[in-house]
């Protein structure tokens, strides 16, 4: 057993593990404390490579005494070279795209939610409940039908709809609140002391931000047991960004791997910046915005571990950029018609601002970058509208022939 | 003006369980001073250095002051002052 407390982060101060997230001190963000001291790390790597083949292969390294049941496991998603985007980039660094839209409900959220309702589930909570952009809420509504637990999501009413659609099917309680994801974000924060239900990501978030560090694990292993020197990844709230680089912390600390933390660039939308104008402007905290992008996944205006984000892109010599939406868009393209993979506008952002880098000269040859695609872009296909025509023909040679005469030689 | 400041549960020992607190104040920072000057323990809390907390968010009726005049937010009759935590979400 090497979980050993909850912890403030900002004030140090102990928690027992139960369903508390910030601290009645001084309200900072309370982070599950491990005691790895007896661990080994020869034998957790073994045990790893044993385990399953999912995220529960990291149980050592999750806050339970075990593996929990899980009909539902997310993870060991594709690590892909992508050297035909590094070519149309024009860069000679080393681009991997770690494609976490290939998870049960098709984003990164599945990690965070199978941490969080195993842990519920633990705590002995019947209902479990999310405050979404929409990925989190397919997410807790699957693995909440999965664990046969009741559930209720609560969304911004003007989310995509194919968002809403693969939520409701899976029988949980969706509720479209008349609001940005922020006011949705406050609501749930107050429904959370009023009912006794497990808020996956308000009272449960210690233990749901720790399944983002499974990406971290992953990305080493795949990559033979190293580090890679850069990852590109997006920020809504923060969570994801900080939570790898625990993740390459811990297993850095603990020997599992030998190097250095990698410089971290953060991906935001123009129209939800909050974050990369706090790098920006030097702040060690984040202004709020009233969000307006396409890249709804991560319109948080008010970004829970932002200044943590800030710290962690400065820390490690990297940066925090943001895209326009016509940039989001033409990102969407690059990504398909190089790798064949189809991401969401998060997706989009991440390879918009990994553009912008290979722009502006910052990704150096040899240079081993991760880029995480954390969605799919069934998700929100009206970002794809438009941007392609199709040729419509009659049944007949002819027809073909005179669309395509200018192309097609015999 | 007498105005109705709505108390997170994990702070209501420092109000002997109180859920809500009555106060008079024109603006935001009046009121929680009023509250302050109820309940000491939630002054070093809630605030630093004069300022609120960086993970503590306050909201006038529903939106947050931050988009609006900060501490100096005027409060208007009927409206709730709500004090919550900053580390929900994403």
């Amino acid at each position: 057993m090497s979980v050993e407390s909850l912890k403030c982060k900002e004030c140090a101060a102990g928690y027992e593990l139960g369903a508390a997230y910030f601290c009645e001190r001084c309200f900072g963000p309370l982070e599950v404390s491990y005691d790895h001291s007896d661990l080994d790390a020869d034998e957790a790597k073994r045990r790893i490579q044993a385990g399953s083949r999912g995220i529960w292969r990291y149980s050592d390294f999750l806050p339970f005494a075990g593996r929990p049941g899980d009909p539902l496991e997310p993870g060991l998603t594709p690590l892909l070279r992508a050297e035909r985007l590094a070519e149309r980039l024009g860069v000679d660094a080393e681009i991997w795209i770690k494609n976490d839209a290939a998870n049960p409900t098709h984003s990164f959220k599945d990690r965070v939610v199978a941490v969080a309702i195993a842990k519920a589930r633990e705590l002995g909570f019947e209902t479990v409940a999310c405050a979404s952009t929409g990925n989190l809420a397919n997410a807790v509504a699957a693995h909440a039908a999965a664990a046969g637990l009741d559930s209720y999501v609560f969304v911004p009413s003007n989310l995509e709809e194919q968002k809403l659609l693969a939520t409701g099917v899976y029988g949980t309680n969706l509720v479209g609140v008349r609001g940005n994801y922020d006011d949705v974000n406050r609501l749930c924060t107050q429904l959370a002391e009023e009912h006794p239900w497990a808020f996956v990501n308000v009272n449960l978030r210690p233990y749901y931000a720790e399944g983002s560090k499974t990406l971290a694990f992953e990305t080493v292993e795949q990559l033979g047991w190293q580090l890679p020197d850069r990852v590109v990844s997006p920020i809504a709230s923060g969570s994801l960004f900080t939570k790898l680089g625990r993740g390459f912390q811990e297993w850095l600390d603990l020997g599992l791997v030998e190097g250095e933390q990698p410089t971290f660039n953060g991906a935001q939308a123009t129209g939800c910046s909050p974050v990369a104008t706090a790098f920006a402007e030097g702040w060690d905290v984040c202004k709020p915005q009233k969000p307006e992008t396409i890249a709804k996944s991560l319109a948080i205006g008010d970004p829970a571990d932002g200044p943590y984000a800030v710290e962690h892109a400065r820390r490690t010599g990297g940066g925090i950029d943001a895209v326009t939406d016509e940039e989001i868009r033409a990102a969407i393209k690059l990504l398909a018609e190089t790798t064949g993979i189809f991401t969401e506008t998060a997706g989009g952002v991440t390879i918009g601002v990994l553009r912008k880098l290979a722009e502006r000269g910052e990704l150096a040859a040899g240079e081993r970058v991760v880029a995480y695609i954390t969605g799919e872009g069934l998700k929100t296909l009206d970002a794809t509208r438009d941007t392609f025509s199709m040729h419509e023909i009659d049944p007949s040679l002819d027809s073909f022939d005179a669309e395509f005469a200018q192309e097609v030689s015999v | 003006m007498s105005v109705t400041v709505k108390i997170p549960t994990q702070l209501r020992a420092a109000t002997g369980g109180e859920s809500e607190v009555q106060v008079e104040g024109s603006n935001v920072g009046e009121a929680l001073d009023a509250v302050f000057a109820a309940y000491g323990d939630l002054r070093e809390r809630i605030t630093q250095d004069g300022t609120l907390r960086r993970f503590v968010n306050v909201y006038v009726s529903g939106e947050d002051i931050r988009f609006q005049q900060g501490l100096e937010t005027a409060i208007n009759p009927g409206d709730e002052v709500t004090i919550l935590p900053a580390v929900a979400g994403g």
